[in-house]
């Protein structure tokens, strides 16, 4: 099954199957993104979405509350595609690039 | 490849996106496929739709272009009765109601909660005031700017306002210019006070004198690539071109063809204008127009008057930094400035200022960028009656400062972008700030712009106190926040804000306000201006200077407020909202 996925009202949205999903003003709990072992990212814009396997991703704009460092992301994970739905990751989850570990 | 944007503009686009906006009208909400939400959504913006953010499913933005800010007689009384009539959502405001009017940043109106199902009796009774949507948002000719007493002013350089409504009907609608890259924002300003803010528009004409034939020739320089958004703020650069008026028309389709020609189509966040100037250089785009865009021979530019603009710079040079107050009109009669408190006015009191414009003036009103609103055409006679009038206790044309200086864009209450809530906190903030705070004797003007998010709709790098939207942890918790910014201005020089405290947590705003201004009460020097103390004053001590403090002010929405389906409804939960809802507004079980 074939899924659209998008960004959304220039960097507002991740819209997944053409509902917004995830977006600006959200904190992520983020690693390897800033200076922190765990950062606290505040999402101001998303910049890009992809897919990782099963994994949907979006490289984010924004600013990290306990470092202040400001960057823009690699691919994070937001959420997955479980049979053939969407499912957003956990508000608390611990989010980081695929590769990095 | 091209952005899904690009692909949807190339299907459908323009005018006949109206026709579509008939039919889903007609069948209703539910009528718009599942699977087509994010392309028709962003085709409506073109039509001056906006879809609200999550949790307001099925409601809209609508933003009314009014060029150059000029409401025509009778015209505001139809905005008053639209946003009576569709403007309602399912939970009031506290501090505005149910059914309002926002006068916007850009001389603009925007009406919020609108059905999709009202749209063509909207559209019906705008039609027939000679009122529209069109383009008022999307990649396109947005509502030109200018002056907001363009034709009226006493001391004017050039009459602005045929340009500026010359522009808007030749090129609102035409086919060539349709479909831009992005945004295309234009200022025409005729005035000595620079109340056009031309700097901050990606096309500006600005008021210059020329020598041509050995005589001297009253028109407009021109200015490319200004704007605010995205921490990428520019101001305009000077292209080294002269025009008079009616050139002004022609130069202004030919650089906003150039713009449609070149302008990145790949990645809409470098397409703006202002990338575009800075990847060639306005030399180079010169040369293009004339080469390419133009077919007479362009003049360099005249003279200009920039060294007089007060409008918004933190000057006290002698002209005037906002309209708001009660001034001569060149005819002799007078236009009457009133301070709208973050430019949001309750539908009856927008009727009433109809009213009130009729019975005392020409009928016409006019919309500042500052979100105030000017009832022009008052003759010496009937002055005293209309400062009488009650209207005015509440929209005064003699307000304090901070009442008169404050700017506050849309925020978390409807928009997708924003971080915090922005209005009701900005009204909050200067009652506060009134109450509590005097600013050193002879500083009249003082302001606080306020936006929720880096799009800087509330134009925040341009105020002597820049806010926007953050958030930080307080004991722990996240909560709302906001960056400080210093010395910002436009002016000769413009320059924006250098953002000197980061994520103050909003309840502490004010205290950190009212410490800064005592440290500038302290070191004043004469009677330098807070953005002249600002400009002579290094970056630490002013860093120093803005202590976060908690007062007696109080702030309800230092929560999350976007995790909201309403910020001030009582029960609040994302899924406690009725949207989306049908032609009636009751709420469509969500699948
Ligand atoms: C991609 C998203 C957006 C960006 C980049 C953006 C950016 C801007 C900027 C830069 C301005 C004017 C400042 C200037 O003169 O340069 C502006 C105006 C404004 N924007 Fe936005 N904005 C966005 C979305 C929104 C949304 C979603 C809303 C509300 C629902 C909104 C409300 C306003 C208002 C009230 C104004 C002033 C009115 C006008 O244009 O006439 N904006 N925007
Ligand atoms: S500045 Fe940001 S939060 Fe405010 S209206 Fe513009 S986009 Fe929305
Ligand atoms: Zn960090």
């Amino acid at each position: 099954m074939s899924h659209s996925l998008r960004t959304l009202d220039d960097g507002a949205w991740v819209s997944v199957d053409d509902r917004r999903e995830a977006g600006a003003s959200e904190l992520w709990r983020v690693r390897s993104v800033c200076d922190c072992v765990v950062g606290d990212l505040l999402v101001e814009g998303v910049v890009d979405v992809g897919v990782d396997g099963r994994a949907v991703t979006a490289r984010v704009a924004g600013r990290c509350l306990t470092c202040d460092r400001e960057t823009v992301t690699g691919h994070l994970p937001v959420g997955r595609v479980v049979e053939g739905s969407y499912r957003p990751l956990a508000t608390g989850a611990v989010r980081a690039p695929p590769n990095v570990e | 490849m091209p952005t899904d944007v690009e692909r949807w503009k190339s299907e459908t686009y323009g005018n006949e996106i109206r026709e579509h906006l008939y039919e889903f009208a007609e069948e209703g909400w539910e009528s718009i496929p599942d699977d087509e939400h994010d392309a028709w959504f962003e085709r409506f913006k073109w039509w001056g739709l906006y879809h609200q953010r999550t949790g307001q499913e099925s409601y809209f933005m609508m933003r009314i272009g009014t060029p150059n800010g000029v409401l025509e007689p009778g015209q505001t009384e139809v905005v008053a009765e639209v946003a009576e009539e569709y403007a309602t959502g399912p939970a009031e405001n506290p501090e505005f109601g149910n059914g309002y009017v926002d006068w916007t940043t850009r001389q603009s109106i925007q009406l919020h909660w609108i059905k999709l199902e009202d749209i063509p009796e909207i559209f019906d009774k705008l039609d027939a005031a000679g009122l529209s949507t069109q383009q008022a948002c999307g990649d396109s000719w947005r509502n030109i700017v200018g002056c907001p007493v363009a034709g009226k002013d006493n001391h004017e350089h050039v009459d602005a306002l045929p340009v500026a409504k010359g522009l808007n009907e030749t090129y609102k609608g035409h086919e060539d210019h349709t479909n831009l890259p992005r945004k295309w924002k234009v200022s025409v300003t005729g005035c000595r006070e620079g109340c056009g803010q031309g700097d901050i528009n990606d096309l500006a004409f600005e008021p210059a004198t020329a020598v041509r034939n050995g005589e001297e020739l009253k028109g407009f320089n021109i200015r490319v690539g200004g704007g605010l958004a995205r921490n990428e703020p520019r101001i305009a650069r000077d292209l080294d071109v002269f025009v008079d008026s009616e050139e002004a028309i022609e130069v202004g389709g030919a650089l906003s063809a150039l713009f449609r020609d070149h302008g990145d189509r790949e990645d809409r966040f470098s397409a703006r204008m202002k990338f575009l100037v800075d990847e060639m250089g306005a030399e180079a785009i010169r040369e293009l127009l004339q080469e390419e865009y133009v077919d007479f021979e362009l003049d360099h530019a005249g003279e200009d008057l920039r060294s007089e603009y007060s409008y918004n710079a933190g000057r006290a040079n002698g002209g005037h930094a906002d309209h708001v107050g009660v001034h001569e009109q060149k005819d002799g009669t007078y236009y009457v400035g009133l301070n709208v408190l973050v430019g949001r006015m309750g539908a009856a009191d927008t009727r009433e200022l109809a009213r009130l414009a009729d019975k005392y003036g020409s009928g016409e009103v006019r919309v500042t960028q500052r979100q105030n609103i000017l009832i022009t055409d008052v003759s010496e006679a009937d002055l005293d009656a209309l400062l009488g009038e009650p209207l005015l206790a509440d929209y005064s044309p003699d307000p304090s400062p901070f009442m008169r200086g404050s700017v506050a864009c849309t925020g978390t209450e409807f928009c997708s972008l924003s971080i915090v809530e922005t209005k009701n906190r900005q009204v909050r903030y200067a009652r506060w700030l009134k109450e509590n705070i005097d600013l050193p004797s002879g500083v009249e003007d003082f302001h606080i712009h306020l936006s929720g998010c880096t799009a800087s709709c509330a134009q925040p790098q341009i105020a002597d106190i820049s806010l926007r939207g953050m958030k930080t942890r307080k004991n722990g918790e996240a909560v709302e926040a906001l960056d400080v910014g210093l010395g910002g201005g436009l002016g000769e020089h413009p320059r924006f804000a250098d953002w000197v405290a980061q994520r103050v947590p909003a309840d502490e705003v004010p205290g950190a306000i009212a410490n800064l201004l005592a440290g500038f009460e302290d070191r004043r020097e004469g009677e330098e201006t807070f953005r002249e103390f600002v400009e002579r004053t290094d970056e630490e001590t002013l860093a120093d200077l803005v202590v976060p403090e908690e007062t007696d002010y109080d702030d309800p929405y230092m929560h999350n407020t976007k995790l909201t389906w309403y910020p001030y409804a009582e029960a609040d939960g994302m899924d406690e909202g009725p949207a989306p809802t049908d032609r009636d507004g009751v709420s469509l079980a969500d699948d």
